[in-house]
Parts: structure tokens; C-alpha cells; sequence
């Protein structure tokens, strides 16, 4: 096939999108929805990474800070919870070998994550409504900075994504303990105990002839707690969501609220208590769960140390519930309590929880070798990678003495914030993606590995060196959310956009050798209607010609 | 009490070598998992040695920083403490109000920042010349925010707001405006 053609019908035309089942369709619209967002995020960070070296004629100040605000929720909701949300979707009902609860329901999730976060990235183009991701109170109310329509508008796209979120919530827990048509009767209460882990914990107390049999597996152990976090986030962003929206549609109407009326301390603390569900909850139990997976998936063998790993995601749970206030550790009116026992000791524990998922996994890609280098092995030693040099760096900055020179600097968002989120989470993304391509495409083939080489080599050189060098300006004094004007960290950030600019083509090419893998006519045939069963995960294999 | 430029340095050697250590550590791990081996098993001592290992790394630090980091416990016995000086500084419509147009500070003294927000939530951070931070706190209206805090040696230092607060808020600079001075 010459160019053009692979083009139009992807390598060796073996993508046929009139043989999926609407939930691998569904799946790959997530995937489809989350690498345009996290297409928009990439370019949001370049443009961040020019202003850090040299702020652009073009673009304003108050634009800049649109931007910086975008720009996470982009990445997080659009990118981030589109991708996992659709492989959950399907690998929850895929491992437990019965249907998901609603395939309509998904499919919600997806249109409404989607258009959620369209809408808040519109309010904030045209607006520029900049309160940042944090919100702290007031700002999100500050009326002599910010449009009150415009944040209106970008309250309301980000509780459009948060209903998606409850809906994904729902669906999950359903799944684990619902009675398909024509099924015995399953034993719901007991499928959600092992689910939320308390067998495995049980059973480190019992002996091995009374452990009791695990109902669910372990991937979907984890993916079942850390949907708990992921509802009890959506909760607490759609009520703060509220409280805003009730100030900005009173100021419309005429009527000023007090902003005292709110204690920014109080509000600085429920707000962290929820967004922190999302840091130290959801990501890190669910890129454990999902390092398990791909390890089994890999290897086809059992985990080590399995009823270890499925205890540590209990307490991983429970951490995360508990850790908060290491955001908090620079508010001088927040009791030293907290800051010592919720900031500095139980923040402690992530570095044992995520240090046992880490050893865990490499433990049983070892108990396989030799194995070969595919691009699922690869791309998940490199999220293992960035969650080690991550998570080190969070520990340090949640501890009283460090933090006092390292809060809010480019420490926090290079070294610990970026490599988590693009070298571990990302990273770990692409494994499943990798892994899951063959499933979902009915046995798509990929158009090039080399394209697949440059893109693991460049992403993780720009990913890791970009929150490097980014972390190098931090400890010689440089802070985020700000903008300098007279190049006093220029060294470091042109560095750093070099490092961007490797994740922009490391991107490309992954975009590129995914469209010429499926090709225009197969990117096109995901949105049409499937003719077939939406409780089929797979197709039969007549069903596949 | 120790610079807080020392602790800086210190940090950025301790990081570097954990970075590169782990590193190679993962390439040598991905060489050597495509390779056969003698033993594929890892063994469960070494797995309890490395949560052992996890768990004394992970309290130590902050046992170890508490009692090296001169700050740290000046910071949360602060109330317990008789400050040299004080100063009352307010934050308004993105502007630093400061008691006099230089604040003034003898080396060795004790000096308690007391700093209060009239509207937004701010941040209070003291730079040297060179931009490297001395510290920060975050500024919380409704609340008092307040910092004690030792200098060691004679400088000239600038006042930054280190929290995001519109983008007003970017340009919260007050340049040399606290001097430390030799003790007389």
C-alpha cells in the first residue's frame, strides 16, 4: 500500500471499524476525546514554556493566566479521565467476564466529560476567567479581575464534567455487583467487600488454608477504590462548584455577596481535602492497579506478593483520605498539628505504598524473564521511572523545614508535578494504550515502530528533563503562577523548552502512527453507530471477517 | 542559624544522586529483564527489607530536617518564642503596606513578620538579590499569617508575593526593601 492509501485505510487496511462492538468503539471515542485534549494541553504548555523564556507581544497577561488555568483541567479532565474512564469502562467488565451495567450511561460519561471541558476551555478563551485550578477564596468571586459570565460558564463546564464523573462512579459499582439477564445471582455485597479490599486485608491475618477466595481481581480491586476517591472529588468540586456559581449569579443579579462570609482557611482545607483525591487518591491507586494489570498482562503471570499489594491499595485508600494538609504545610493559621501528623507522617506512607506497587511490579516482570522489549514493557518501566523520581520529590516538599523554600516554586510543578503526571501517569497510559490496541481494534496493526521508538525515547527525555530543569530554577528561587519579565531564569527555562518541545513531537508521532495505524476512513468509522450487540465486549470471532 | 541557601545546596546533591541512582537502576533493569537469568524469584527478605528500608527513609526525613533545619522548630514553637522585632505588614488591592519604607533588621535578632490580607489570598516571600528564595508563607485574609525568622548574615532583600492572586498579582515586587545589618 503506497502512502495515500495507508492513509485512507490504515497499514495494510486490517482496521475494520464495521467489525467493532459499541463498547470498543466507545472505548476508542474516550481515547479519541482524550488525545485531542491532551493535544490542547501540550500546545497550552509550549506556549507557557515560550512566556517563561520571553513573554509574547501577543499574548497578554491576563491570557497567559487563562491559560495556565486551562491548562491542568485540560490535561486532568479532558486528557486524563477520558483515557482512563473508557479503559476502565472496558477492562472492568472485560476482567470480570460480564457485561458493563450501561453502555448508554458510558457513553454519557464521554459526551458529557467532553463538552464539560470544551466549555470551560471556551469561557476561559473568550473570558479569560483566570482563578487558577486552586480557587482560592475569594478569587474565584474577585469581580474587579474576572468576567462573572465568563465564570459562570467555566463553573458550569467543569460540573458538566464532574456529572460525567458520577456517572462513571455509578457505572463502575454497578458493574462489580449487578446480575446480568439470565445470570445466577450474584453476590453483590460480598462482590463489593472484595472490591473495596477488605478480604485481602482479612486474609494477611489469616492462614493460607482459611484465606478467603478473592471475587474480583486485583486490577479491578484498584480500580474499584479508586473510583471511591474519584466520587468523593467530584462531590467536593461540584459543591464548591456551587458555593462559586451562587456568588458569581448574585453578582449578575445585583446582589453582592460578603466574601467573608466564606473562611478562606475553612475553604482552603475542604477544597484541598477533595482536589487532593485527584493527586494522592485516584492517580496514585489507579496507576498501581494499572501497573498490576499490565505486569499480569505481560508476564501472564500471577502477581508477587498479591494479598501485600491488594492491603497497600486498602491503606493507599485510606491515606489518601488523610493527607491533605501537606498542601497547607506554608498557611501559618493551620495548626501544627495537622501540618506534622496529616502533611509530614502520613504523607510518608505514599512513599511506602506507591514504593511497594513499584517493587511489586518490577518483581513480577521478573519472575518472566526473559521478556522482549515490546512498547507496553517499555513505556511501563518508564512510568514506574517517573513515579520514582516523583513521589521522592513530593515527600521532600511535604516536610515543615523544606517546604518553607520550596512551596510554590518550579519544584513543586517540575520535578513532582510533571514528571508524575507526564513520565508516571502518561507513561503508564501509553502501556495500556500499547497493550489494549490490538483488543479494541480487533487486531489493527501498528504503522511503525520506529515512530513508536522516537515517541517513547523523546517523551521521556522532554518529560524528565523538562521537570529537571524546571526543578533546577525552583531551588534557585523561581516561583510558578507568576510571570517573569527580564529573563532571570533563561538559562533553566530555554532548557526546559527544548524538554517541551520533545513531548510536542514525542506526541505527533504517537498521533501520526496511530492514524496511519486505523487511517482517516477507520478514525472516522469509531463515531458511526455499531450494528452490533452493546453487551459484546469483543466480537465473536465469525463477527471479526 | 543556617542559611537557607545551605539546605538548598544540600537538597539539590541529595536529589541529583537519587535521580541518577534510579535511573540506572531502571536501565539496567530493562536491559536485564530481556536477558535470561539464574533465578527469576525475588526473594520475600528482600521485599521486606525494601519496605523496612521505605519505612525508616520515609519518617527519618523529617525527623532529620526537624533537628538540621533550624526553621523547622523555630517555625511551630513560634508562639513560644520572644521575637527582637516585629513588623505589621497588610496586603490590599495587590499592594505590600509596609510600617516604614525599609524595614530594618540586625543580624542574629529574631524578627516576626505578623502579615494580614484585606481581600485576596496572597503570598509573603523574602529573595535575595540573585532571586533565590530566604522564605515564604502564604498570606490568608481572615487570618493572622505570621513568620519568625533568624538572618545569619548582613543583605539587602526583596519582598514577592509567592501566591497567585489574579494577574494583578504577578508584579507584587518591593525591590531592597529589607535591610539585615551587622549588629551594633
Amino acid at each position: 500500500m503506497n502512502f495515500k492509501q495507508t492513509f485512507m485505510n490504515g497499514e495494510q487496511g486490517l482496521f475494520k471499524p464495521a467489525t467493532l462492538t459499541p463498547m470498543q468503539k466507545l472505548v476508542l471515542r474516550f481515547v479519541v476525546v482524550g488525545l485531542i485534549y491532551y493535544a490542547f494541553a501540550v500546545i497550552e504548555g509550549m506556549i507557557m514554556r515560550i512566556y517563561q523564556i520571553q513573554p509574547i507581544e501577543a499574548i497578554q497577561d491576563y491570557q497567559y493566566f487563562a491559560i495556565l488555568t486551562a491548562h491542568p483541567l485540560v490535561g486532568i479532565f479532558g486528557s486524563t479521565y477520558s483515557i482512563v474512564f473508557g479503559a476502565f469502562l472496558f477492562l472492568v467488565p472485560y476482567l470480570m467476564k460480564k457485561p458493563l451495567w450501561s453502555y448508554k450511561l458510558a457513553n454519557w460519561t464521554c459526551i458529557l466529560i467532553g463538552s464539560g471541558t470544551l466549555t470551560f476551555w471556551l469561557a476561559g478563551f473568550f473570558t479569560h476567567y483566570a482563578p487558577l485550578y486552586t480557587l482560592y477564596w475569594p478569587l474565584p468571586a474577585d469581580f474587579t479581575q474576572f468576567n462573572p459570565l465568563g465564570g459562570t460558564f467555566f463553573v458550569l463546564g467543569i460540573a458538566i464534567v464532574m456529572t460525567g464523573t458520577v456517572f462513571f462512579v455509578v457505572n463502575i459499582f454497578k458493574t462489580i455487583v449487578y446480575t446480568p439477564d439470565g445470570w445466577e445471582k450474584q453476590p453483590a455485597k460480598a462482590l463489593f467487600l472484595s472490591a473495596m479490599g477488605l478480604s485481602g486485608m482479612t486474609n494477611l491475618f489469616r492462614k493460607k488454608e482459611n484465606q478467603k477466595e478473592h471475587l474480583v481481581s486485583l486490577p479491578v480491586a484498584a480500580i474499584a477504590r479508586g473510583t471511591v476517591d474519584t466520587a468523593l472529588n467530584a462531590g467536593i468540586i461540584l459543591f464548591t462548584g456551587v458555593l462559586i456559581l451562587v456568588y458569581l449569579i448574585a453578582h449578575q443579579i445585583g446582589i453582592d455577596l460578603k466574601n467573608t462570609a466564606v473562611d478562606a482557611l475553612l475553604y482552603k482545607n475542604w477544597f484541598w481535602w477533595g482536589l487532593d483525591l485527584i493527586a494522592d487518591g485516584l492517580v496514585l491507586i489507579f496507576v498501581a492497579g494499572t501497573w498490576y494489570l499490565l505486569a499480569m498482562l505481560i508476564t501472564g503471570k500471577t502477581l508477587f506478593m498479591q494479598n501485600i499489594a491488594r492491603a497497600a491499595l486498602l491503606l493507599e485508600l485510606v491515606v489518601s483520605w488523610t493527607v491533605w494538609s501537606h498542601h497547607l504545610m506554608s498557611d501559618q493559621a493551620q495548626p501544627g498539628i495537622l501540618k506534622v501528623a496529616s502533611g509530614e507522617m502520613v504523607t510518608a506512607f505514599e512513599l511506602i505504598t506507591q514504593g511497594l506497587a513499584f517493587f511489586i511490579t518490577l518483581a513480577t516482570l521478573w519472575s518472566a524473564r526473559p521478556l522482549k522489549m515490546t512498547n507496553p514493557l517499555k513505556f511501563l518501566l518508564g512510568g514506574l521511572m517517573g513515579f520514582a523520581l516523583a513521589v521522592p520529590a513530593g515527600i521532600m516538599q511535604a516536610d515543615l523545614g523544606l517546604n518553607r523554600i520550596l512551596h510554590n516554586t518550579q519544584w513543586i510543578v517540575g520535578p513532582h508535578v510533571h514528571v508524575a503526571v507526564l513520565v508516571g501517569l502518561t507513561m503508564t497510559l501509553y502501556s495500556a494504550i500499547y497493550l489494549l490496541f490490538p483488543i479494541v481494534t480487533n487486531g489493527a496493526k501498528l504503522y511503525s515502530q520506529k515512530l513508536a521508538n522516537f515517541h517513547f525515547w523523546a517523551h521521556i527525555t522532554g518529560g524528565v528533563g523538562m521537570g529537571a530543569f524546571m526543578g533546577m530554577a525552583g531551588l534557585k528561587g523561581m516561583l510558578r503562577r507568576t510571570i517573569y519579565l527580564h529573563g532571570e531564569f533563561n538559562l533553566y527555562m530555554i532548557l526546559a523548552g527544548i524538554c517541551g518541545l520533545l513531548l510536542l513531537l514525542a506526541f505527533l508521532a504517537f498521533f501520526f502512527n496511530i492514524v496511519m495505524s486505523v487511517g482517516l476512513k477507520g478514525v472516522i468509522g469509531i463515531f458511526a453507530p455499531s450494528k452490533l450487540d452493546e453487551k459484546l465486549l469483543v466480537p465473536e470471532p465469525e463477527e471479526q471477517k | 542559624m543556617v542559611d537557607s541557601q545551605v539546605v538548598l545546596n544540600g537538597q539539590t546533591f541529595a536529589y541529583t544522586f537519587y535521580a541518577i541512582a534510579i535511573i540506572l537502576l531502571m536501565l539496567w533493569f530493562g536491559y536485564k529483564v530481556t536477558k535470561s537469568g539464574k533465578t527469576n524469584q525475588v526473594s520475600s527478605t528482600l521485599f521486606y527489607s525494601f519496605v523496612a528500608l521505605l519505612i525508616v527513609m520515609g519518617v527519618s526525613l523529617h525527623i532529620v530536617t526537624y533537628h538540621t533545619i533550624p526553621w523547622a522548630s523555630m517555625d511551630l514553637n513560634r508562639k513560644e518564642l520572644k521575637a527582637d522585632k516585629a513588623f505589621d505588614i497588610n496586603i490590599q488591592d495587590h499592594k505590600f503596606f509596609l510600617p516604614a519604607e525599609k524595614l530594618v533588621i540586625q543580624v542574629d535578632d529574631k524578627v516576626m513578620f505578623n502579615v494580614t490580607s484585606s481581600d485576596l489570598t496572597y503570598g509573603f516571600g523574602l529573595f535575595r538579590s540573585d532571586h533565590s528564595m530566604v522564605f515564604q508563607m502564604q498570606v490568608i485574609p481572615g487570618h493572622l499569617n505570621d513568620i519568625l525568622w533568624k538572618f545569619d548574615k548582613p543583605g539587602v532583600y526583596t519582598i514577592r508575593s509567592t501566591e497567585y492572586s489574579g494577574p494583578k498579582g504577578a508584579q507584587m515586587i518591593l525591590k531592597d526593601v529589607v535591610e539585615v545589618v551587622a549588629k551594633q
